[in-house]
């Protein structure tokens, strides 16, 4: 047994030297220089690692799939979701704006409780609430959509900017410094008094401070990560910077990136009901949530009339608390840490 | 600390001079009309000498010197049509102490009724109170405030009996205005409240304590509650703005004669003087809550130290 394990430990000896002696001919022929300098970018080598079956979206979206009653609320979203796109190429809907009148005394139908004819009933001018209220959604999650994605291109550009280049970090500190100290709404409030009112000056208001936020998240997570050691590896093989962010950085934020895009589609509702209510709104020939609910609550308080507030708000709920529920859920799902 | 108290507060100063220049030019931006009492019926040459009066065909840095000067006068200019001719701090020194009132009322409100809630979130993790704890903090998060507001009004007059418009002698008209307010505020210190200490129950010292014997009540409350409050004032200044933005819709919403009622009236009707100095009052309002945040915080947990320059690795 001895001798064997001598034998084999010798074998190996021998086949170690070889090699070295292999490797060190082949290094002899290049010069320090060559020997200390970046080794080129090679996207084939990038890609040869060790097999994994791992894929991180596949096991965000079984991690997903597990949260039963998210996946219920999803479900309902879409549906609502789906149904305000398709509600105006349905048989039989009233237009938003259209004054129905009574065929046979042509006076203007207000007021109408809900009925066959008209399922959310008619508003105080005669017009169908349900199709406007279809409308409305369609606006509102229009608006809040299209901030929620402004949000996250400008909040995440800036902020790996913000990050990255050293020479920016005084100048967005100090900016995000003035910005975070002047309450929100407040700035929204005068652009929107500045401006016009319209869906396009809504979300340049709203989306004019709300990025910072998502910068200064995206800033912070990218300086404590691109130090660390696999990045610098990374850096050290002569990965491309765009690469380095986008393959190394961004995944480990894709859990927050989602929460707060899903977080700020609801916030944009609201923020819009606000700025309606305080009289910045849009005008009535635009349904919006936020207008349909101000018009509910100038009759509120007159018992038969309340439907005119409650439908628009049971809409405007349903979407909002979806929206908080499933990007909290998702959030979970696509945390790594949470995956098995 | 000094150091960081005397940098933090003249950070803070700039910060409001700056805000001031950007809303002062924003403000000029707007249409003339904000600046007449009745636009329609003067003429060019009235509107270019009532202009040249009011100082506003000056060249724009002149015109913010003559306002930083008049400010410290504590001159804001004068109403045009919310009452006219009335000089803007006149009408405000009325309007401040109800909103102050109010706001400190729902503050109040809001930590007796959301500790308790956090805490016991906490203390029966899982359990029953725990998830009608998140059921009513999901609600209050996701649903606008502007719309539970509405049902608050519509249903608490009719249900309660309480009169639907405000009126500070009677007592019972401050409940539903002050609930409203401090329902944002109650989820929010509920939810971090109950973050803070289930993650502090993790902690080692929690086992050692558990293992000395101590009931599982006192090292709830002598030891883990404790640890989690302090973070808990981080959230103080972001509470206060919260209030500013309830108290905006409430007090319009009750007719209550305060600020933020008032600066829905005057938006209305385009008083362009009224709505500069309120959005700056609420600014200067914004900027103080956060820096007593700060300060609050390094007093009360010595182990931070804000000092040293924040984030980063």
């Amino acid at each position: 047994m001895l001798s064997l394990k001598d034998k084999l430990s010798k074998n190996l000896e021998k086949a170690t030297e070889e090699k070295i002696a292999e490797e060190t001919e082949k290094l002899a022929g290049i010069s320090d220089k060559e020997l200390f300098s970046f080794a080129r970018y090679d996207e084939k080598e990038a890609e040869k690692t060790g097999y994994s079956n791992y894929s991180y979206w596949g096991s965000t979206i079984r991690m997903f799939f597990k949260n039963k009653g998210a996946v219920a609320v999803m479900l309902l979203m879409l549906a609502i979701l789906l149904f305000t796109f398709i509600q105006p190429c349905l048989p039989g809907q009233f237009d938003p704006n259209t004054v129905n009148n009574d065929p046979n005394t042509s006076m203007a139908l207000r007021n109408v409780p809900p009925n066959e004819t008209f399922r959310f009933g008619t508003n105080n001018i005669g017009q169908d609430l349900w199709s406007r209220i279809w409308a409305g959604t369609r606006t509102s999650i229009l608006i809040g959509f299209a901030v929620a994605m402004i949000e996250a291109v400008v909040g995440i550009t800036m902020g790996v900017l913000w990050g990255y280049l050293r020479k920016l970090d005084f100048f967005f500190t100090e900016l995000y410094n003035v910005l975070d100290n002047i309450p929100q709404t407040i700035i929204l409030i005068l652009v929107a008094y500045i401006l016009t009112p319209s869906v396009k000056t809504l979300i340049f208001a709203m989306s004019l401070t709300g990025w910072i936020g998502m910068a200064r998240f995206i800033r912070n997570q990218i300086l404590i990560i691109r130090d660390r050691d696999y990045n610098l590896a990374s850096r050290c093989l002569g990965t491309p910077t765009r690469r380095l962010v986008l393959k190394n950085l961004l995944p480990y934020l894709v859990s927050v990136i989602m929460l707060r895009m899903a977080l700020s589609v609801p916030g944009a509702i609201g923020n819009e009901v606000f700025v309606t209510y305080i009289g910045l709104g849009l005008p009535t020939s635009t349904p919006s949530l936020g207008n349909l609910i101000d018009a509910g609550r100038a009759v509120m308080m007159n018992v038969s009339q309340r439907y005119q507030l409650i439908y628009p708000t049971v809409i405007l709920s349903i979407v909002t608390v979806s929206f908080y529920i499933v990007g909290n859920a998702f959030s979970d799902a696509a945390d790594p840490k949470n995956h098995k | 600390m000094a150091k960081y108290l005397i940098k933090r507060i003249g950070r803070s100063l700039l910060t409001l001079a700056l805000i001031i220049c950007i809303v002062f030019i924003l403000m000029r931006q707007m249409p003339i009309e904000g600046y007449f009492q009745n636009f329609d019926k003067l003429t060019d040459a009235q509107i270019q000498a009532g202009l040249q009066e009011q100082g506003l065909l000056d060249p724009m840095p002149v015109q913010i010197v003559h306002f930083f000067q008049n400010m410290f006068r504590g001159d804001f200019g004068v109403s045009h049509s919310y009452r006219v001719n009335v000089p803007v701090t006149e009408i405000l020194k009325d309007k401040l102490p109800v909103s102050i009132k109010l706001g400190s009322m729902s503050i109040l409100v809001a930590m007796c009724l959301g500790i308790p809630l956090g805490t016991l979130m906490a203390r029966y993790k899982g359990k029953f109170f725990d998830k009608f704890g998140t059921l009513f903090i999901v609600f209050i998060q996701a649903v606008p405030a502007a719309v539970y507001f509405l049902f608050i009004q519509m249903y608490g007059t009719t249900l309660l009996n309480i009169p639907l418009l405000f009126n500070p002698g009677n007592w019972r008209s401050w409940i539903l205005p002050v609930i409203s307010m401090s329902l944002g505020n109650i989820a929010y210190y509920g939810m971090w409240l109950r973050r803070y200490m289930v993650d502090e129950s993790n902690k080692d010292y929690v086992s050692l304590a558990k293992a000395k014997g101590a009931s599982g009540n006192r090292v709830m409350f002598r030891h883990i509650f404790r640890n989690a409050f302090v973070p808990m004032v981080q959230y103080l200044p972001s509470s206060f703005l919260n209030t500013v933005i309830g108290s905006i819709y409430v007090e319009s919403l009750y007719s209550i004669p305060g600020m933020g009622g008032l600066l829905v009236t005057v938006i209305k009707d385009n008083d362009n003087n009224m709505v500069q100095a309120i959005v700056l009052l609420y600014a200067t309002v914004g900027v103080i809550g956060l820096l007593l945040g700060d300060i609050m915080m390094t007093i009360l947990d010595p182990r931070i130290s804000l000092g040293k320059k924040e984030g980063g690795r």
